[in-house]
């Protein structure tokens, strides 16, 4: 019998290692897998590259993260928040690097990795400073500039439920990155608020089939396991 | 001369949204364009973070952190909204399914280049989000911006000396002062606030303009 639950936070991120890339879902706090991230941070993995549309915000997920010196560089479109205090102190000490990324084409580029291709041909950023040293193509009158995936070594992933093949739904605009990054890592490890029978999700509208997803964890029960 | 100030440029960019269009409002100022949307109208506005069918601000009460829009302030769906995630949400722009978009602008060329996202400063720490999807991906990008800066620099220029978001991709402006068009033509008037002559706007500008 497969079940990709697991019971603890600290079984969900087994195996992390130093230097390890990985994805993490989320636009700001919305769909931010915080209870993974803390399990990360307590693994005490480090050297870490961390593919994400933020670079976090006050004291706690991402933020955290960088807070407790484990990121070596971060891959995202909006660094820059109200309160990124964390990320910006150590990126002027040049402490961390930073791959800055259009948010489509971080998008993209994820997705690429997921569906197996070399490389795509974008039309944005092109004729921009981020698209400075690039190859670029005309194709049929319009620019492109040629990108490449973005693979990881671990994607984190917050999810309302799941069952027990890891097959997920997501909660309003928390799904976000979810979806493109599941696809896009070697172990999809997914945090969830509920855990269900199979069969109780509609195939109609699962969102995640469950071939992306290798461990699922449950956080409240996690919270006091 | 009347200026218009940001209320009253939020409902003229307003009007020309017609129904039934697909639109991106930006952070900040554009934001304010949803207030003057003809309620009686069928408008999709569109959030980058996964949501079509944009509705309002919600009661205190009824906030949800995980139903935010691209500036992260709480929002609602309509009935007949959806969700989608990132991928679908930046195909929606790339590939020329949003009708329309209102961005704010640091400078704009008369040619219609933006730049909109970076400074350039040295110490700035670069942050560009969705800007350059949007600019080249929408069927039509608007530009919601006071004409000059606080040192009385104008913001419509022959070439942005900022760091571009997109080339060739504004198709019109909308400021304080007046609407203009901008493309491979170069800039037009389309209107100018009462008290104001061409003459004038040209010298406020520096740039090359003709009524449309």
């Amino acid at each position: 019998m497969i079940n990709k639950i697991v019971d603890t936070m600290s079984e969900a991120v087994a195996g992390l290692h130093d230097g390890a890339s990985i994805m993490i879902s989320g636009f700001g706090d919305a769909g931010a897998p915080a209870e993974l991230i803390e399990a990360v941070i307590a693994h005490g993995a480090t050297d870490l590259t961390i593919i994400s549309n933020n670079a976090g915000s006050g004291e706690t997920g991402i933020a955290a993260l960088i807070k407790a010196n484990r990121v070596r560089k971060v891959i995202c479109s909006f660094p820059r928040q109200a309160a990124s205090h964390h990320f910006d102190t150590r990126y002027r000490a040049g402490e961390i690097e930073l791959e800055l990324v259009p948010q489509g084409n971080l998008a993209a580029r994820i997705e690429a990795a997921g569906a197996g291709l070399g490389a795509i041909f974008t039309p944005t950023g092109y004729g921009t400073l981020l698209a400075e040293g690039k190859e670029t193509r005309e194709i049929d009158g319009r620019n492109y500039v040629l990108e490449y995936p973005i693979h990881a070594d671990f994607a984190l992933v917050k999810a309302r439920a799941a069952d027990r093949w890891g097959n997920l739904v997501y909660r309003k605009v928390a799904r976000n990155f979810g979806p493109i990054m599941a696809m896009a890592a070697r172990t999809t490890i997914v945090q969830v608020a509920e855990v269900v029978d199979l069969g109780a999700l509609d195939p109609e509208v699962i969102v995640t089939p469950g071939i992306f997803v290798n461990r699922v964890v449950r956080t409240s029960a996690a919270a006091n396991a | 001369m009347q200026r218009m100030d940001r209320t009253a440029l939020a409902a003229r960019v307003a009007r020309d949204i017609p129904e039934g269009a697909y639109v991106n409002l930006g952070i900040g100022a554009p934001t304010m364009v949803a207030n003057f949307l003809p309620r009686d109208k069928d408008v999709f506005l569109q959030s980058e973070n996964g949501l079509l069918g944009m509705g309002p601000a919600p009661a205190e009460a009824d906030i949800d952190w995980e139903l935010i829009n691209a500036g992260k302030q709480p929002v609602t769906i309509l009935a007949g909204g959806a969700y989608f995630h990132h991928g679908d949400s930046f195909a929606m722009m790339r590939g020329g399914h949003i009708d329309i978009c209102v961005l704010g602008a640091f400078q704009v060329s008369v040619h219609g280049d933006l730049a909109n996202w970076h400074t350039g400063a040295p110490d700035a720490i670069p942050a560009v989000g969705g800007a350059m999807d949007l600019a080249i991906g929408a069927r039509q990008v608007f530009v919601m911006m006071d004409l000059l800066t606080k040192t009385g620099d104008s913001k419509l220029v022959n070439r942005c000396t900022y760091p571009l978001t997109g080339l060739a991709c504004v198709s019109r402006v909308y400021t304080d002062v007046g609407v203009f068009s901008v493309g491979p033509e170069g800039a037009r008037v389309i209107e100018m606030v009462d008290g104001l002559t061409l003459d004038e706007l040209r010298k406020m500008t520096g740039v090359e303009l003709e009524m449309a």
